[in-house]
């Protein structure tokens, strides 16, 4: 399986909502590239910046990420910043499916772990590397790596390796 | 053990379980917008692959920016059009026709008891007030749904709530709704099915049905439900009459679509909503809620009562019963859009927008536009809008705006008196 890395963004707060992610008056864009400007464009949250997303490939945060709006411009928005996976104690349901409908990683991990990841890599040059194939994330910074496990559908999985799913469903359906 | 609605409608629609706890739905409707579908319509026109699993099960309109407002909305309008109209959808409404999808769709007759139905968009959930599955989408299930008929779901856990008792005067299913999701949390039903039951739901139309059905999103559930009964039966009659000899035998044949006695949820909620209170939200999160009269004097800027949650006649006919005669606060400006048409003509007919005007307020045609502050009223940065609609995140209707979600009553007391009221205040 396609192995996605990269720089960790850590996001301190639960329920960010799908508005926050890509407002509604971007919507009436028709391409996923024109997204890519917009991206956490009204997110509330202390300390944040725009250029925090700079070069960021992995997303770190709470409970109920991307409750709200069904719109697939959520992930759509991370996919052209070159985000492919976030890593949450929690997601709501359509946010969920459309990451993996995408082929991209939505991690849910209990709550322990997540706080320890907040705890002790939070602020630090900090990477992540998901190894699908093996239901791993190994987290790296300058001074130590380590795993941690995590579990994830057989559909899901299936859904990264196919790269979405409308290429599985045109092929099974 | 005996089975939930869902359970049930899962069922009799799975094509087959590929994995584990994923089960893969035959789809009774594919409802599509302007906002979400015309990327997969690109898509699926990118890989060669324009068609649809069945034109009379897909249903369109334009409704979140209607009229197009800019280049932009027209292009999306533009391909919609082309679409349904290349694919022989015969069920698309364009401007002038349009209405708000969840209201339109209802009225059309295309939902009924036992259906599954996804649309690319949240408030999907409405649709369950008809006994149905009906789930929010993102495009690519939307994509899938278009080309092949089909969706994937997990298995529908279910709670239920029943609800006795009866609501005070000034008390609505949109006052119960942000109870519930009060109680419930903005995740406490993710992933799960509500099923909405008892006395109170028994003597709700299919309006305030809708309404309750319409937020169970804003608690993270995937469905609403309502058990379909004879005022289901009588709202679908004009559509259904050539299926059935009798209503009586159309409530006998939608009745297999109620939860068994001994089904299995996931917890079961029971509240005597007798005492219940008018609630408001305040923040910037559906659960936060307050009742009206902790809220009592709030400075408001703008009023809207429209919307797939409370832009129905229902709606209208409360709010004008409070506004008639008397006119808005000078320090206020109120927008009302009626959910779709003929909900609009019936507001003529019963001289409803004659009160709405009177009263101050613009009257909209049929959109979705300022919910989700894309036209026809958003906000200025400060500003607060006391709203009939389904969510107050931050800058929702409009950035560095505030909204407040009430039901039609309240924001028409609210309206006039310029700061959130009971509505209790006029009544006689």
């Amino acid at each position: 399986m396609k192995k996605f890395s990269g720089k960790v963004l850590f996001l301190d707060r639960s329920d960010i909502n799908t508005d926050e992610i890509i407002p509604a008056k971007y919507l009436t864009e028709i391409t996923k590239e024109a997204l890519k400007p917009y991206l956490l464009e009204d997110l509330t949250l202390e300390d944040f910046t725009h250029e925090d997303i700079n070069d960021k490939a992995v997303i770190v945060t709470r409970e109920n990420f991307g409750c709200g709006s069904s719109r697939e411009h959520a992930p759509w928005a991370f996919e052209v910043n070159g985000i492919y996976v976030v890593i949450a104690e929690s997601f709501a349901r359509i946010f969920r499916q459309n990451m993996y409908n995408c082929g991209m990683f939505a991690i849910e991990l209990p709550k322990e772990k997540i706080d320890y990841l907040f705890d002790n890599y939070a602020g630090k040059d900090t990477t992540i590397e998901v190894d699908g194939d093996n239901n791993k994330i190994i987290v790296t910074t300058s001074d130590k790596s380590e795993a941690i496990d995590f579990s994830v559908g057989e559909f899901d999985k299936t859904l990264v390796k196919e790269g979405g799913w409308v290429g599985y469903a045109d092929k099974n359906y | 053990m005996g089975k939930t609605i869902a359970e049930k409608i899962f069922d009799a629609h799975r094509v087959n379980e590929p994995f584990p706890d994923t089960h893969v739905l035959k789809l009774d409707r594919v409802f599509c917008h302007e906002i979400t579908t015309p990327i997969a319509i690109t898509d699926l026109m990118a890989r060669g692959m324009d068609r649809v699993f069945d034109p009379t099960k897909i249903k369109a309109v334009i409704d979140h920016v209607t009229p197009a407002k800019d280049s932009k909305t027209a292009e999306q309008g533009k391909i919609l059009r082309d679409w349904a109209k290349r694919n022989e959808i015969k069920d698309f409404f364009d401007i002038g026709r349009n209405g708000v999808c969840h209201a339109i769709f209802p009225e059309k007759g295309f939902v009924r008891p036992g259906y599954t139905v996804i649309m690319g968009d949240s408030h999907t959930c409405t649709h369950g007030a008809f006994g149905a599955f009906a789930a929010g989408v993102g495009t690519t299930d939307l994509e899938v749904g278009i080309l092949k008929g089909v969706c994937a779901f997990h298995f529908p856990k279910t709670i239920k709530f029943e609800l006795s008792g009866a609501l005070k005067p000034g008390v609505y299913a949109k006052d119960l709704i942000l109870f519930i999701i009060k109680e419930l949390t903005v995740n406490g039903a993710t992933n799960m099915v509500i099923e909405f039951t008892g006395p109170v739901v028994d003597a709700m139309s299919m309006e305030s049905r809708m309404t309750l059905c319409n937020m169970a999103i804003e608690a993270g559930g995937t469905c609403g439900v309502c058990y379909p009964d004879m005022t289901t039966v009588e709202y679908l009659w004009k559509f259904i009459q050539d299926e059935f000899d009798t209503k009586e035998d159309a409530l006998k044949e939608y009745s297999k679509w109620v939860s068994d006695d001994d089904a299995e949820y996931e917890k079961i909620y029971r509240y005597d909503v007798s005492t219940l209170e008018p609630m408001v939200t305040f923040g910037y999160k559906p659960d936060q809620v307050k009742t009206v009269d902790e809220m009592s004097g709030t400075k408001i800027d703008q009023i809207y009562i429209g919307s797939c949650t409370n832009g129905r006649i229902e709606d209208l006919r409360i709010a004008a019963s409070i506004l008639k005669g008397k006119k808005i606060s000078d320090d206020v400006r109120a927008i009302v859009s009626p959910a779709t048409p003929a909900i609009y003509s019936m507001a003529l007919k019963e001289g409803l927008i004659e009160i709405f005007q009177d009263a101050g307020f613009c009257v909209t045609n049929p959109t979705c536009g300022a919910c989700l502050g894309m036209s026809n009223g958003v906000l200025a940065h400060g500003e607060a809008c006391a709203s009939t609609t389904n969510r107050n995140f931050n800058g929702r209707m409009g950035k560095g705006g505030t909204v407040h979600l009430m039901s039609p009553a309240t924001a028409a007391a609210t309206a006039i008196e310029g700061k959130i009221t009971n509505s209790e205040l006029f009544k006689a």
